[in-house]
């Protein structure tokens, strides 16, 4: 940074960074974004706001040289400039962690961080100066991840942590982050925010995205919402309230999510009967320790849990997708032995997966054919969908989950990040499966969606599915379960019927385990 | 994806770990050390069964007989790596050969010839690499048509084969140099020194740490800012340089050119790349690995003309089943990981 004196530090704070003006951009076929603004000022947090489609990402690669724009100008810096591709924008200070974790998992942790601007002494690589300034920033980051491990051997969350990490190692004066949020827990969030919080006071801009309104009020300090592609307003944080941002930008009134919590929260006792599904023992070493656990037709079972506490672990052996290595299990009283997907999809049981997105999407299929792929594997590949039932299923579960464009032709590829997520979520749904796992369904997806997600889910129950659900959001879990399974440090400590537990009763049976053990 | 090992598993009760330490070496390198294995329990099996085989000059003459599929191994990792392939590789060491040949039979001066023959490959590698990247046509089919195209115009130069008399090629080709009891040619130590070079570029320049990126995940790669047009251009015009190289060496090795030699070379130097432990799908492998396995061919035919009573097509059988046993083991490699 050049030493400047304090009034020309003060008049340049006023400047905006950037400044976007009557951008639009379109695809074929659609108006992304039309004629929108955004004015990102030196040291202010800036998040940027909208349901699922909005426009938000399209926004961002608009600026950062992804997409071109159609017409518009962006200032930078006080000057007009129209980047060709990320490494230009990323050239000009601009440093973006976009909504799709961007980063290669053949490389490691460190190699991720620093690709295009590794340390070099003698036009050669410094390997173990890159190491060293990796490590201190994942320290700075309050991170302990070995910055020479293969990126691809850590889960989700570590890869998003490491994608912020390397957007902040750059030396930028903006800082956008898509989404960075949605697969980390508290903690991290909480150390997130913390380095946010250091370099707005540097002066950098940060632009954030969440479907978190509480992140969102946590930390910024202006917001920008899109409707539709197009600009709702700006708005002041501390002027608004979160009524108005929710109305703001989905434009309709908020009964409807009102009505759904209520719907949603009427819980009653269902444990009569033979169990549909019960484990006895059932662990595997280095996932999950010897969980029991019994689950009742038409009820819905809640794990909570810290990440990294074993409930994806739980999850993938009660699917098959991992074997375990001792313990039994029961379908309906009878015994069975779980070792592949193939044969939990044929005992009716369906997983949606927490990174369904890089495990599921097909980009160049429409959105109807990547609904039926699962229900089509079920069936056989020999025995057809009649065209109808497809089409009537589809456009169900389109409307079900709000999803859009509302076009079964649309392809996939071309979908918002939310918008995808529903659609991997229906194809689970579409299987009408026995019992449903479902793993961070509502991830990266919109309040109102979230509210028709938790309202599926239990209408589903009410006609006799079994539902687990799993969610980092306590709050979530706690609204939907009739029963709540606690996991700590990959066991399963703690279980009750869901009457009046809230979330910090939750937070301090783990919390009381941690004070037992120490 | 690459080769993965699981974390080491934490002890029962308390919370595993979130990160592995300390797991990439061998897991990087497992594939080559595996392909080194194989080379080495080969070459035990050998000098078991036949008298002689275990001099070193066996050895040496594998490195003097394949010297050229080295260079070519080299480029083809290049392009491998980005998760590329390069078709064209065995039409342009033909094309090369006979560039050679015919300039020097009108009587340029052997470094004009030389010079020619790079850029010539080089330009080809680079047009092609321009389409794929700029018009995004699968490498196979562009380099598929190169190799046509390359093929096709050794024949424009000449419908027979050109011996070369140039003074300074024959010297090259009579060359030795005595390392104790044995030797070598220089034609080895051009591929050694382009081996080295080739481990240097990959993996302490940005242009290589691109390469792995782009290969790893091309989408990923340009949103993190890199060049990734140039190192997908770059690969190919690589490649090109090494089969113009490949194609020197060869018309060294053989002082003629010809346009129906090395017909499917290319699809040596694959074998070679695979067998030496690079992911076709990219994004893994080293270039070490790739000599290797040229080495690991090369002693195959050894085998071959050591026996006497094994008829050549052996060859071709062997190499079969052992780009199958490697992919199969690649394979399980990647599997461990999901
Ligand atoms: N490459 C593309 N081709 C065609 N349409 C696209 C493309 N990218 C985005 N769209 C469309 O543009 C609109 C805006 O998408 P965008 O990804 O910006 O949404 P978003 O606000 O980021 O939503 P989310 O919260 O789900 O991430 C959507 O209707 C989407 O379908
Ligand atoms: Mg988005």
């Amino acid at each position: 940074m050049i030493q400047m004196t304090a009034e020309a530090a003060e008049a340049t704070r006023t400047e905006p960074v950037v400044q976007m003006s009557g951008v639009s951009v379109s695809f074929p076929g659609v108006k992304a974004l039309q004629s929108v603004g955004l004015t990102l000022r030196p040291g202010e947090v800036h998040a940027l706001m909208g349901e699922n489609g909005a426009g938000k990402s399209t926004l961002i690669k608009a600026l950062t040289g992804v997409y071109s724009i159609d017409e518009g100008t962006i200032i930078v810096g006080g000057e007009p400039r129209t980047f060709h591709s990320p490494a230009e924008s990323q050239a000009a200070g601009i440093s973006t962690v976009y909504q799709e974790v961007n980063l290669c998992t053949n490389l490691t942790v460190a190699e991720n961080m620093l690709l295009g601007r590794e340390p070099r002494s003698f036009g050669r690589i410094d390997t173990r100066a890159m190491n060293r300034r990796a490590g201190e920033t994942l320290t700075r980051l309050g991170l302990d991840i070995d910055p020479k491990s293969q990126l691809g051997t850590h889960p989700i969350a570590i890869q998003q942590l490491v994608a912020i990490a390397r957007a902040v190692d750059i030396d930028a004066e903006l800082l956008i982050l898509d989404e960075p949020t949605s697969s980390l827990d508290a903690d991290e969030v909480a150390k997130l925010f913390e380095v946010m919080r250091t370099l707005r006071a540097e002066g950098v801009a940060i632009v954030f995205v969440s479907h978190f309104l509480e992140q969102v009020f946590a930390i910024s300090d202006r917001m920008t919402v899109l409707r539709n592609g197009q600009f709702v307003g700006e708005y002041l944080t501390a002027e608004t309230t979160q009524l108005q941002l929710v109305q703001a930008m989905i434009g309709r009134e908020l009964e409807t999510l009102e009505k759904i919590e209520q719907a949603a929260e009427e819980h009653t006792v269902k444990t009569q009967g033979a169990p549909l599904m019960e484990v006895i023992d059932l662990g595997r070493k280095g996932s999950v320790e010897s969980v029991d656990l019994q689950l009742f037709e038409g009820e819905v079972i809640g794990i909570a849990g810290l990440l990294g506490s074993g409930r994806t672990e739980l999850a993938r052996l009660l699917f098959g997708a991992d074997t375990p290595d001792h313990g039994d299990m029961r379908m309906r009283s009878k015994g069975t032995k779980l070792r592949t997907p193939r044969q939990a999809i044929d005992h009716k049981i369906a997983f949606s997966s927490e990174n369904r997105r890089s495990e599921g999407v097909i980009a160049d299929l429409s959105i109807a054919d990547n609904m039926v792929l699962a229900m089509q594997a079920s069936r056989g590949w020999l025995r057809p969908i009649p065209a109808r039932t497809k089409d009537r299923l589809v456009r169900k579960y389109i409307e079900a989950l709000d999803i859009r464009p509302a076009d079964p032709n649309a392809l996939m590829r071309n979908l918002s990040g939310g918008n995808q997520q529903k659609v991997l979520l229906a194809r689970w749904l579409i299987t009408e499966p026995e019992l449903l796992i479902l793993d961070e369904p509502t991830r990266g997806i919109d309040i109102g969606a979230k509210a028709q997600i938790q309202q599926l889910v239990a209408d589903l129950s009410k006609d006799g599915m079994s539902v687990v659900f799993i969610s980092a959001e306590l709050e979530e879990v706690l609204r939907l379960s009739d029963r709540l399974v606690v996991m700590r440090d990959r066991r399963k400590i703690d279980e009750r019927a869901n009457e009046d537990v809230t979330v910090s009763d939750v937070l301090e049976i783990i919390a009381g385990e941690v004070r037992n053990d120490a | 994806m690459t080769t993965v090992i699981s974390p080491p598993e934490s002890p029962a009760g308390s919370p595993a770990p979130r990160a592995s330490r300390g797991f990439t070496f061998p897991t990087r390198f497992l594939p080559v050390i595996a392909t080194i294995a194989l080379f080495i329990a080969m070459f035990g099996v050998g000098s078991f069964r036949y008298e002689g085989f275990s001099s070193p000059q066996t050895l040496l003459s594998v490195l003097v007989d394949n010297s050229h599929l080295i260079v070519l191994a080299v480029g083809m990792t290049f392009v491998i790596l980005t998760g590329g392939i390069d078709l064209s590789v065995g039409s342009v060491v033909a094309l090369s050969t006979m560039i050679a040949a015919e300039t020097l039979r009108a009587g340029w001066a052997a470094p004009l010839v030389i010079v020619t023959v790079l850029l010539t490959g080089s330009v080809l590698g680079l047009l092609m690499g321009l389409v794929i990247h700029y018009f995004e046509i699968q490498p196979f089919i562009v380099t598929l048509a190169g190799m046509f195209l390359a093929r096709g115009l050794c024949y424009v130069i000449s419908l027979e084969s050109i011996p070369i008399k140039n003074e300074t090629f024959t010297s090259f080709a009579s060359g030795t140099i005595e390392i104790g009891d044995y030797f070598i040619t220089p034609s080895v130590i051009v591929a050694l020194v382009v081996l080295v070079i080739a481990a240097v570029v990959l993996h302490m320049t940005r242009f290589g740490r691109t390469v792995y990126a782009v290969g790893g995940s091309e989408q990923s790669a340009l949103l993190m800012g890199l060049a990734v047009a140039r190192t997908k251009v770059g690969v190919y015009v690589i490649s090109g340089f090494c089969s113009a190289l490949a194609g020197l060496l060869f018309s060294i090795y053989t002082l003629s050119g010809y346009n129906l030699g090395a017909v499917g070379m290319e699809l040596d130097a694959i074998a070679a790349v695979v067998i030496g432990g690079t992911l076709l799908t990219g994004g893994s492998g080293l270039v070490l690995g790739s000599a290797v396995g040229v080495l690991v061919l090369g002693l195959i035919q050894s085998f071959i003309s050591f026996d006497g009573t094994l008829s050549s097509w052996w060859t071709k059988i062997t190499i079969g089943v052992l780009l199958l046993v490697f992919v199969l083991i690649q394979r399980l490699f990647t599997r461990r990981t999901t």
